[in-house]
C-alpha cells in the first residue's frame, strides 16, 4: 500500500520549511523529506534573517525563535591589501519593537522552524533522501522514490525545496543543473568571543548587531564578497566567489578566507577568538536569467533550487521563504477548489513571485551577474586599488597642494581605465543597477 | 547575642554534602585491592592498584589487603604471595570450585559477603571487562558510590577518598567523593598507574573466608573458553615506543605513515578516539582514556590535538613529541617536544631520518 | 518476547571536524546522537524480535529533548518508546540513574509485559563508566551478562540464552537464563537502515513521556543528587606542566627538521638511542 499525501516537500531548509509549515497549518497532509540528520544540518548561511518575510509566515516568531542580534549598523567596505574604504550606516531607528533584520545561527534556527513545522502537523522524515521523482503516463509528477526500503510515496504535488545542488529536479529534466558561473562557493568560520568583547569591539549594547560586507582585492580578482556578522557570542566570518572563477584561477576558498582574516582591518576584530566551526556551501548567483521553469504538472520548485537569490543585496533566505509561501498558498488554493495540480493551475505561484519583490528585484539586477563577472578584474582589483590609493592621497597631509593631489588622483583613474573605460564602467553599472 | 543577619538557606545539594558519615560506616577500615585472577594469571592492573593502594593505606595509617578469589589450586596461593611482594599487609582468600571461571553472580555474592564481614573503607578494582562487570553490581548491591576510570586517587583532609577522572567529554578533570556510604569504590584502567617496585621476601597474613555457594543456584554456566589467537593482539599497553595519529592526518590512508615510523622504531602504532569513530582504525588501536593507556619511553603523536581523554592515556610516557601545525593545541601543554609542521609531510622524513640514525649506530656496533 | 533497550542521548564527539588549514578540532554546534554502543544493543534486540516474534521497547532517561533520540530509535523499527523525564532526576549519578531506570522498566513490564531481555550498550561515550547496566540488573534481579560480542542462541521455551562474552585473552561461551540484562560490545551488529514505513511510523508515533511519579519512581530520596552517593566536588583544567614543550622549528627541508628533532631527543634522553637500536634489532 503506497501512502499518499496532499503534498511532499523535498528539503527542510528555509523554503521547504516555509512551504511545509503553511500547508500543514492549512490542514493539508504534508510529508517533508530531509536528507540530513536534522533540518539545518546541510544548511550554511552567514546568516542574516529578514523579519518581514518571516512575519508573513509566523507572525509571532520573536516569542521563541532563536535570534542572535538585531542589526542596527551596516558597513560596506571596499578593500585592498592594507586598507578599506567604507560607508557605514547606523541608526537607532533599527532599535525598534519589531526589528527588521537579525543575525541567526542556521543550525539552531532551522531546528526551531522544523519544530514549528512538526507542531503544525507535517510529518518530517530526516536522513531520508528523495532519489527520483515518479511520473504518471501523462508526464505529471505523482510522487517520489526515497532511499529507504519500501520508500515510494505519492502526492498530489511535490515541492522541490532541494537546495542549490539538489539533483531531483535536474535528474528528471525539469531544469538544468546549475552552471559553474551561476554558483558561488562560500566558506565561513564561527569565531567565538565573549559577548562583552563583541559589544565593545563593535560599539553596540545588549542585542544590537553589526554587519560588515566587503569587496575588493580580498577576492583575488574574482567576483566575490567577504563578510563579518556579529552573533551573540561569536562572529561569522566568511568569503565566497564563483565556482568557475575558483576553477580558473586555482585559488582556494580557505586561502582567500585566511588572507581575509589576516587583513589589518579584519584581524583586530577577531583577535583572541576561538574558531569552533568551519563550513562551506554553494550559493546560487545566476540571478534572473538563471531562474528555471518554476512549475509543471504536479511539481513546483522553490528557494535556492530555483536560483532565487539576490546576490547584490545578499538576500536569499527571504526570497526562499517567500517562494515557499507563495507556492504553498497556490497549492492550497487549488486544493480548496478541488482542482488538479496542473502546470496552469500551479502557475499562480510564479505569477505571485513575479508580482512581488522577489522577481521584481531579480529582474532589476538581471544584468549584474554577467557584468561583474566579465569585469571582475576591474571591479575587484583595479577599482579597489584606485580607490584605496585615492583615499590615501586625499587623507595624507604632506605639504602637497590640494589641487596637485586631486590631479594625481584623477590621473591615476584615467591611466588605469581611460576615459572611455571609466564612463563605460559607470554607465554599465548604472544600467545594470536600474 | 549580636544581631547577625540570618544566613541564606544552603542549597539542597550543599546540605546533602554536609551530612555526617552514618554511624555504621565509621568502623570501616582498610584499603582493599581486588586481585583479578583468571585461569591462573593475575592481570597486571591488580599490581598497579596495589601500588596506589599502598600509598593510600600509608596516608590513612591503615592496612592494605589483597583480595584473591578463585578455585583451590588455580593460582590463588601464588597470587597472594605476589600481593605481599607488591605491598599488601594481608590477604583475604576465598576459595571455592564454583569460582573457577568468572561469573557475575558468585563473584558479586562473594565480594559483597566479604565487604559486609570485614568492612573496608576503600575498594579498588581494575577497569577491565571483569572489573567493570563486578564493580557495577557490587556497588549497586552495597548501595555505595563507584567512580570509574580514575586517573588519580588521593586522601582528602577528612580521610575520605578523592577520586579524579576526566569529565565534560574529556576536556576537564573532576574530583569525586563518596560522602555518606562505605566502601568508597573506584576502578582504574590498566597502565594508568605505574607498576610498584617488588619487595622480594615480603609476606603478610592470610585471612580465609568461607563462602557458601551452590552451583545449582547459579544460573549462568560457562560452557567453554575460546582463547584469542596471538597474532591478533597489539602490545600497545607495554610497548616502549608508540607512534600515533589523529584527525590531523586528514584521512585513514595516512595512518600508514604512522605505521611505517612505528616499524622503523620497533614500536607499536595507535590512534586517537575520533579516528576509531570514523572507522580509520580498529578499536584496539585506540589510545586514550577509553582506549589503551600507554607508558612508553618515546611517544610520537602526529596530528593529535591532545584533549584530556587522550592526555590521560599517554601522560606516563617518558618523552612525548607532538607533531601539530596548531601552535595552540592542548597537546603542547604536556608534550616535551613540539614540531609545528604538517605531519603528512614530516612523518616520512622522520622515518627516514630515524632509519638512517638507528641503522648507522647498529652497523657501527656490529662493525666495532 | 519482549525486549527493552536502554539508550542515552549524548553529544556526538565523532562529528567533530578538523579545520582544513589550522588542523584544529571544531567542537561547536556538535549535535546530539544516540550513544553509538546502544545502537549495537538495539540492532541485536531488533534481530531477535524479527527471529522470535515479539516487541522492542526503547527507554531513555533524560531532558525533554531526549525525545529526538527515541524517535530516531523508532525509525530503526522499534515498536514503542518511553521517555523518562523529570527535574527530580537532575544530578543523578549512576546509582540514582539505575534506580530510576529499573523502576521504569518495572512499569514497562506491568504495562506491556515483563521483558525477557533488557539490553544496554557497553558504556556511554560521555560518561564511560559502564555502571548503569549492572546497576539495573542488580535492582531487577536479572542475570547480568556484560561485554557480550554475540548472542549465539535463544530458547524461549526453555528460557535459556547462549552468549559469547569477551574476557581477558579470549571469549567465554556462556549459557544463562531469561530474564537477563545484556550489554553489547561495539561491532557486534551494525544498525540497520529503517524501512520507509518505520520512518513514517516513527514520525507519527506518540512517545510515552513519564514523570517520576508516572514511572513508579516513588522514592525520590533515591533520585537526583540526593540519591547519588558520589558527588563531584571540583571541576578543573589539568595544570599545565611548568615547562612548555620545546619547539623544534621546522626548516625548509623536512629532513633537517627531522634530524634536529632526533638530536634533541637523544640529548634529552641519551639512553633512548640504545633503546631504539635494541628495538630495531628486534631484541
Amino acid at each position: 500500500m503506497v501512502e499518499k499525501f496532499d503534498c511532499i516537500v523535498v528539503g527542510a531548509g528555509m523554503s521547504g520549511n516555509a512551504a511545509a509549515y503553511i500547508l500543514a497549518k492549512r490542514g493539508l497532509s504534508v510529508l517533508q523529506l530531509e536528507r540530513g540528520e536534522y533540518s539545518g544540518s546541510k544548511n550554511v548561511q552567514g546568516a542574516i534573517m529578514y523579519a518581514d518575510m518571516l512575519e508573513a509566515i509566523i507572525p509571532d516568531f520573536r516569542e521563541d525563535a532563536p535570534l542572535e542580534r538585531h542589526l542596527i549598523e551596516q558597513r560596506f567596505w571596499m578593500m585592498n591589501g592594507a586598507a578599506h574604504t567604507g560607508m557605514h550606516y547606523r541608526s537607532d531607528a533599527f532599535n525598534e519593537a519589531k526589528p527588521n533584520r537579525y543575525t541567526i545561527l542556521r543550525s539552531q534556527f532551522d531546528k526551531w522552524f522544523s519544530r514549528k513545522v512538526r507542531e503544525a502537523g507535517a510529518l518530517v522524515l530526516t536522513e531520508t533522501t528523495a532519489l527520483e521523482l515518479i511520473f504518471d503516463a501523462y508526464g505529471a509528477c505523482v510522487g517520489v522514490r526515497t532511499d529507504r526500503e519500501g520508500g515510494i510515496v505519492h502526492a498530489d504535488v511535490v515541492v522541490l525545496a532541494e537546495g542549490v545542488n539538489g539533483l531531483l529536479g535536474s535528474r528528471a529534466g525539469l531544469r538544468a543543473p546549475p552552471k559553474p558561473d551561476h554558483v558561488a562557493l562560500a566558506v565561513k568560520e564561527m569565531h567565538f568571543l565573549p559577548a562583552e568583547t563583541i559589544e565593545s569591539r563593535f560599539n553596540v549594547h545588549g542585542d544590537e548587531g553589526v554587519v560588515i560586507e566587503a569587496v575588493g582585492t580580498i577576492s583575488g580578482g574574482m567576483t566575490g564578497m567577504g563578510f563579518v556578522y556579529t552573533n551573540k557570542e561569536c562572529l561569522s566570518v566568511g568569503i565566497g566567489c564563483l565556482v568557475s572563477d575558483f576553477a580558473r584561477s586555482g585559488q582556494t576558498p580557505h586561502g582567500l578566507l585566511e588572507a581575509f582574516k589576516a587583513h589589518p582591518s579584519i584581524k583586530p576584530l577577531i583577535e583572541g577568538s576561538e574558531v569552533k566551526e568551519y563550513a562551506a556551501h554553494l550559493i546560487p548567483e545566476g540571478g534572473y536569467k538563471a531562474v528555471p521553469q518554476l512549475c509543471g504538472d504536479g511539481w513546483v520548485v522553490v528557494g535556492d533550487a530555483a536560483q532565487l537569490n539576490n546576490a547584490i543585496h545578499r538576500e536569499g533566505s527571504n526570497l526562499a521563504m517567500t517562494s515557499g509561501r507563495f507556492a504553498a498558498e497556490a497549492i492550497f488554493q487549488i486544493k480548496s477548489r478541488r482542482e488538479k495540480m496542473t502546470k496552469d493551475n500551479l502557475s499562480r505561484y510564479p505569477k505571485a513571485l513575479h508580482d512581488s519583490f522577489v522577481m521584481k528585484d531579480l529582474r532589476k539586477y538581471r544584468d549584474m551577474p554577467a557584468l561583474l563577472h566579465t569585469n571582475s578584474r576591474n571591479f575587484f582589483l583595479t577599482y579597489p586599488e584606485l580607490v584605496a590609493k585615492a583615499m590615501e592621497n586625499f587623507l595624507r597631509v604632506d605639504g602637497t597642494p590640494k589641487r596637485e593631489t586631486e590631479a594625481k588622483i584623477f590621473s591615476a583613474f584615467r591611466k588605469a581605465r581611460g576615459f572611455t573605460g571609466l564612463f563605460g564602467d559607470a554607465f554599465k553599472l548604472a544600467r545594470a543597477w536600474r | 547575642m549580636s544581631d547577625t543577619p540570618a544566613p541564606a538557606a544552603p542549597a539542597p545539594a550543599r546540605a546533602a554534602m554536609k551530612k555526617e558519615l552514618p554511624e555504621r560506616f565509621k568502623a570501616y577500615r582498610n584499603v582493599w585491592v581486588i586481585v583479578e585472577l583468571e585461569r591462573g594469571q593475575v592481570h597486571p592492573v591488580s599490581w598497579e592498584l596495589m601500588g596506589e593502594g599502598r600509598k593510600l593505606a600509608d596516608k590513612l595509617g591503615v592496612e592494605l589487603a589483597a583480595v584473591v578469589v578463585g578455585a583451590p589450586g588455580a593460582g590463588t596461593r601464588e597470587a597472594i604471595a605476589e600481593g605481599f611482594v607488591y605491598g599488601a599487609d594481608l590477604a583475604y582468600l576465598v576459595e571455592n570450585p564454583i569460582l573457577a571461571e568468572y561469573r557475575n553472580e558468585p563473584y558479586t555474592k562473594t565480594l559483597t559477603d566479604l565487604v559486609d564481614t570485614h568492612k573496608p573503607e576503600i575498594l579498588l578494582l581494575g577497569a577491565t571487562n571483569l572489573g567493570r562487570d563486578l564493580a557495577g553490581s557490587v556497588a549497586t548491591t552495597l548501595l555505595t558510590g563507584l567512580t570509574a576510570d580514575c586517573t588519580e586517587l588521593a586522601v582528602a583532609a577528612d580521610k575520605s577518598l578523592a577520586a579524579t577522572r576526566p569529565t565534560f567529554g574529556g576536556s576537564l578533570l573532576c574530583t569525586i567523593y563518596t560522602l555518606n556510604t562505605r566502601p568508597q569504590m573506584a576502578t582504574v584502567r590498566p597502565r594508568v598507574m605505574p607498576t610498584p617496585t617488588r619487595q622480594e621476601g615480603r609476606t603478610g597474613r592470610v585471612v580465609e573466608h568461607p563462602i557458601d555457594l551452590k552451583e545449582e543456584s547459579i544460573v549462568t554456566k560457562v560452557l567453554s573458553f575460546l582463547p584469542d589467537r596471538a597474532s591478533h593482539k597489539s602490545n600497545l599497553a607495554f610497548a616502549d615506543v608508540v607512534v600515533a595519529g589523529g584527525l590531523g592526518l586528514q584521512g585513514a590512508e595516512n595512518l600508514q605513515l604512522v605505521r611505517a615510523l612505528a616499524d622503523v622504531l620497533g614500536g607499536e602504532w595507535g590512534c586517537s578516539r575520533p579516528c576509531v569513530q570514523k572507522g580509520w582504525a580498529p578499536a584496539e588501536r585506540q589510545i586514550g582514556q577509553t582506549g589503551k593507556t600507554i607508558r612508553p619511553k618515546l611517544y610520537i603523536a602526529a596530528g593529535i590535538s591532545g584533549a584530556i581523554q587522550h592526555r590521560v592515556g599517554v601522560e606516563g610516557a617518558d618523552l612525548i613529541v607532538a607533531i601539530n601545525t596548531d601552535r595552540n593545541a592542548p597537546i603542547l601543554d604536556f608534550a616535551h617536544f613540539a614540531v609545528a609542521t604538517d605531519a603528512i609531510r614530516f612523518l616520512p622524513a622522520l622515518t627516514e631520518a630515524f632509519r638512517a640514525r638507528v641503522s648507522a649506530h647498529t652497523s657501527d656496533r656490529l662493525a666495532g | 518476547m519482549h525486549f527493552v533497550v536502554c539508550i542515552k542521548q549524548v553529544p556526538d564527539s565523532a562529528q567533530i571536524r578538523v579545520h582544513p588549514v589550522t588542523n584544529t578540532i571544531m567542537r561547536q554546534g556538535v549535535p546530539t546522537i544516540i550513544n553509538p554502543y546502544d545502537l549495537f544493543a538495539l540492532e541485536t534486540a531488533l534481530r531477535l524480535r524479527d527471529e522470535q516474534g515479539g516487541e522492542v521497547t526503547v527507554l531513555t532517561m533524560g531532558p525533554p529533548s531526549a525525545e529526538d533520540a527515541l524517535r530516531k530509535a523508532l525509525t530503526f523499527g522499534a515498536d514503542r518508546a518511553v521517555l523518562l523525564t523529570d527535574r527530580f532526576f537532575a544530578g543523578s549519578d549512576t546509582l540514582a540513574t539505575s534506580y530510576a531506570l529499573a523502576q521504569a522498566i518495572r512499569k514497562i513490564g506491568e504495562t506491556w509485559g515483563a521483558p525477557d531481555i533488557v539490553f544496554a550498550g557497553k558504556q556511554t561515550i560521555d560518561g564511560d563508566t559502564a555502571q548503569v547496566g549492572p546497576g539495573i540488573a542488580r535492582r531487577l534481579g536479572l542475570n547480568q551478562l556484560t561485554y557480550i560480542s554475540k548472542i549465539a542462541g535463544l530458547d524461549p521455551a526453555a528460557g535459556t540464552i547462549d552468549l559469547e562474552r569477551r574476557a581477558e585473552g579470549g571469549t567465554q561461551v556462556l549459557r544463562s537464563a531469561l530474564p537477563c540484562l545484556v550489554t553489547m560490545l561495539e561491532g557486534s551488529a551494525e544498525i540497520r537502515r529503517g524501512a520507509f514505513a518505520d520512518a513514517l511510523r516513527a514520525a507519527r508515533a506518540e512517545i510515552a513521556t513519564w514523570s517520576a511519579a508516572a514511572a513508579g519512581v516513588d522514592d525520590l530520596q533515591k533520585c537526583g543528587l540526593r540519591g547519588s552517593p558520589t558527588v563531584v566536588k571540583r571541576v578543573f583544567a589539568p595544570t599545565p606542566r611548568a615547562e612548555k614543550a620545546k619547539a623544534i622549528e621546522p626548516k625548509p627541508r623536512a629532513k633537517e627538521t627531522a634530524e634536529d628533532l632526533i638530536a634533541a631527543l637523544f640529548e634529552a634522553k641519551p639512553a633512548l638511542a640504545a633503546d631504539l637500536e635494541r628495538l630495531a634489532a628486534g631484541l
